[in-house]
């Protein structure tokens, strides 16, 4: 029987029924501490560092500091240095401030040859689906699944169902791929992948870069999905090629490679189709990611939802986003304006953003900042000038990091602020409490911080 | 893991859809690298405002998709060190589901309007072995897989019950399958 890609990667990976084998466990400082303090109390090892890697990203201050005895933050000091104690005492490599290799999980991980098709990848972190760009099977997982990895390199797993969703023709000009996974999520729900493992396809998925693609699986969380995934081709090998971590040989891997992709006539427990050149420049209006409209609409009215519950909800979302019903979304006006996160913050994204600027000036009522994703992105993003073009517009150009996706380092948003953001989480206080988010792509929030409110891009020159 | 048979009593209502664990427990609580010392802070953001009040009740029932979000597991702990033993919802996200039963802390799904039902009783007793909860003039059956199930009733810690099979996984890592991926300690 014809089978999918997921299927092909579960059965090569089963040691036995429901109990899954686990090639490459990434691990930060947040959901690790508790992990590594339960094998020392049960006196476990850490099975196979060699299929594991560390990096500090969450607390991480990106103003610069060099190393973690510096972080004036006591408790994310003290976080970031247990990572350390941590990795050092189980053997396991750590790219922790400083190092030439730090910065966000999910970026290093691609870019670092580390994820690779075919796989198996987790994380304590719910955005590891980003690492299903490449057609590997990768997903989130609490504190408690991290220890049992690090004590049995495996998971104890129900097979999940699975979604394919064919996007026929391609994106329009100025649409990119986080408008494509953000409208998705509008049109299915913040549930409507749950207990689902997606995979995208189609002409507008195959025309898209790695970078791309990975901003696309990166969001599956949002819409409640396990994992994303996209078939790897030659896009995703020539971006792989050369990487520190790929196989010796090469070609070889891909050829195994090219037997991934679902066969035809394969199964999906659920198949979705959605027009992909009906997709325009998304904007998120409320506190989840499935409160998203096109940015050329008005702010919805919560007496035309169908639902009580949705009702209720976006009369909430609006109170709270101090927003009201029929403001068309490009008279909302930022204070702030975010570039980075694991969802848009790679070497293309920010290549995209320099790009729309043009020589314009970041306006006097906006705060901008851009944070790249890993020091390699940061260094490569200086090598082709991309900190000046930003820096001369009024942008502020930081160190690698979570920075602003989620404050719990000292970039946050102060109580009533509003953000245009790259990042992929728009609840309440994500950014700071009483922070206001709105979604966006890199493109999108660029022409939000030189307009100073938002715009719709394909008619922005 | 203490084992879990049956929770009973007074029901928290927490009546909103979506419930993400950024709202469950903030991210400046998890600085800590602990597994304890979370309960005080829970839904800190919306207590401390008094936009809501929680009594720490054996049983809470909020709405839809609730425990969306970041993958912490800080938010099971935060609600369990509140006090709370089980919650019930119309549906919940994988990784909080996934996290409650690795914590012995109980999800049940059941349908909106029975959510509702339960949390107008005031009261209520979960009965896992049957896969019941009763209130004052009603009844429901939810379903959870039986493997969770038993481990769940048997208080079972997942890593010992692995490391039986590790034979297994000796046998799977010498064969193809262990030889995928990339080697992380010599790059
Ligand atoms: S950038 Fe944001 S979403 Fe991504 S890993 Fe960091 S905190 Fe999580």
């Amino acid at each position: 029987m014809p089978k999918t890609m997921f299927e092909k990667i579960w059965e090569a990976h089963e040691v036995k029924e429901n109990l899954l084998y686990i090639d490459l466990h990434l691990v930060h400082e947040v959901t690790s501490p508790q992990a590594f303090e339960g094998l020392r109390m049960t006196g476990r090892k850490l099975r196979r560092p060699d299929k594991t890697v560390a990096t500090a990203d969450h607390n991480v201050p990106t103003d610069g500091t060099p190393v973690a005895a510096m972080i004036k933050d006591a408790l994310s000091r003290k976080q970031v240095e247990t990572l350390e104690q941590n990795a050092a005492d189980f053997g396991v490599p750590v790219y922790s401030l400083g190092s030439e290799t730090q910065g966000i999980v999910h970026v290093i991980g691609p870019e670092l040859g580390l994820t690779q098709p075919g796989m198996t990848i987790v994380c304590g972190d719910s955005h590891t689906s980003t690492h299903g760009a490449f057609g590997a099977l990768a997903f989130g997982i609490g504190t408690s699944e991290v220890e049992h990895v690090m004590a049995t390199q495996t998971l104890v797993q129900n097979k999940p169902k699975t979604m394919r969703i064919n996007y026929k023709g391609r994106l329009g000009e100025g649409v990119t791929s986080k408008d494509l996974i953000l409208a998705t999520i509008g049109k299915l729900g913040t549930s409507g992948m749950t207990g689902y493992v997606v995979e995208y396809a189609g002409e507008a998925i195959e025309a898209l870069t790695m970078e791309q693609r990975m901003t696309i699986c990166n969001m599956t969380i949002e819409g409640g999905g396990k994992a994303g995934m996209i078939a790897p081709d030659e896009t995703t090998f020539e971006y792989m090629r050369g990487k520190p971590g790929v196989p010796e040989d090469f070609e070889a891997a891909v050829e195994r490679w090219k037997q991934l992709p679902t066969e035809e006539g394969a199964t999906f427990d659920t198949e979705v189709d959605i027009d992909a050149t009906a997709i325009s420049p998304m904007v998120t209006w409320g506190t989840t990611p499935g409160m998203v409209i096109q940015v050329t609409d008005p702010v919805p009215d919560p007496e035309k939802m169908d639902s009580p519950a949705d009702k209720e909800a976006a009369e909430r979302a609006l109170q709270y986003m101090g927003l009201e019903a029929g403001t068309p979304m490009e008279e909302i006006r930022p204070e702030r304006v975010f570039i980075g996160s694991c969802t848009n913050s790679r070497i293309s994204d920010l290549r995209e953003a320099a790009g729309a600027i043009k020589g314009r000036k970041v306006a006097d009522s906006v705060r901008a900042m851009v944070v790249p994703g890993s020091a390699l992105v940061k260094t490569q993003a200086e090598e082709e000038g991309l900190d000046k073009v930003f820096e001369e517009a009024g942008f502020e150009w930081r160190g690698a990091g979570c920075s602003m996706c989620l404050g719990m380092n000292p970039d946050i948003l102060i109580e009533g602020e509003r953000c245009a953001s790259t990042s992929n989480r728009n609840f309440e206080g994500r950014q700071g409490k009483g922070g206001r988010t709105h979604l966006v792509s890199p493109t999108m929030a660029t022409a939000a911080a030189i307009e100073g409110h938002f715009v719709d891009i394909r008619n922005w020159s | 893991m203490e084992p879990i048979s049956t929770i009973e009593g007074e029901v928290a209502f927490l009546d909103r859809s979506d419930v993400d664990t950024d709202q469950i427990i903030p991210k400046q609580f998890l600085k800590r690298v602990e597994r304890t010392g979370y309960g005080e802070f829970l839904f800190y953001d919306w207590m401390r405002d008094g936009e809501i009040e929680l009594e720490p009740h054996p049983i809470l029932v909020s709405g839809r998709n609730f425990g969306s979000g970041s993958s912490r597991e800080h938010a099971v702990w935060a609600l369990h060190q509140f006090g709370f033993q089980a919650v019930i919802a119309p549906s919940f996200s994988d990784i909080f589901y996934s996290n409650s039963t690795k914590n012995g802390f109980l999800p049940v799904a059941l349908p909106e309007d029975v959510c509702r039902e339960i949390a107008t009783a005031g009261e209520a007793k979960i009965d896992l072995e049957n896969q019941t909860v009763s209130w004052d003039g009603g009844e429901a059956s939810f379903e959870i897989d039986g493997e969770i199930k038993r481990r769940l009733l048997g208080g079972l810690d997942d890593i010992a019950l692995t490391l039986q099979t590790e034979d297994a996984i000796e046998a799977f890592e010498a064969g193809p399958g262990g030889t995928y991926g990339p080697v992380t300690t010599s790059l």
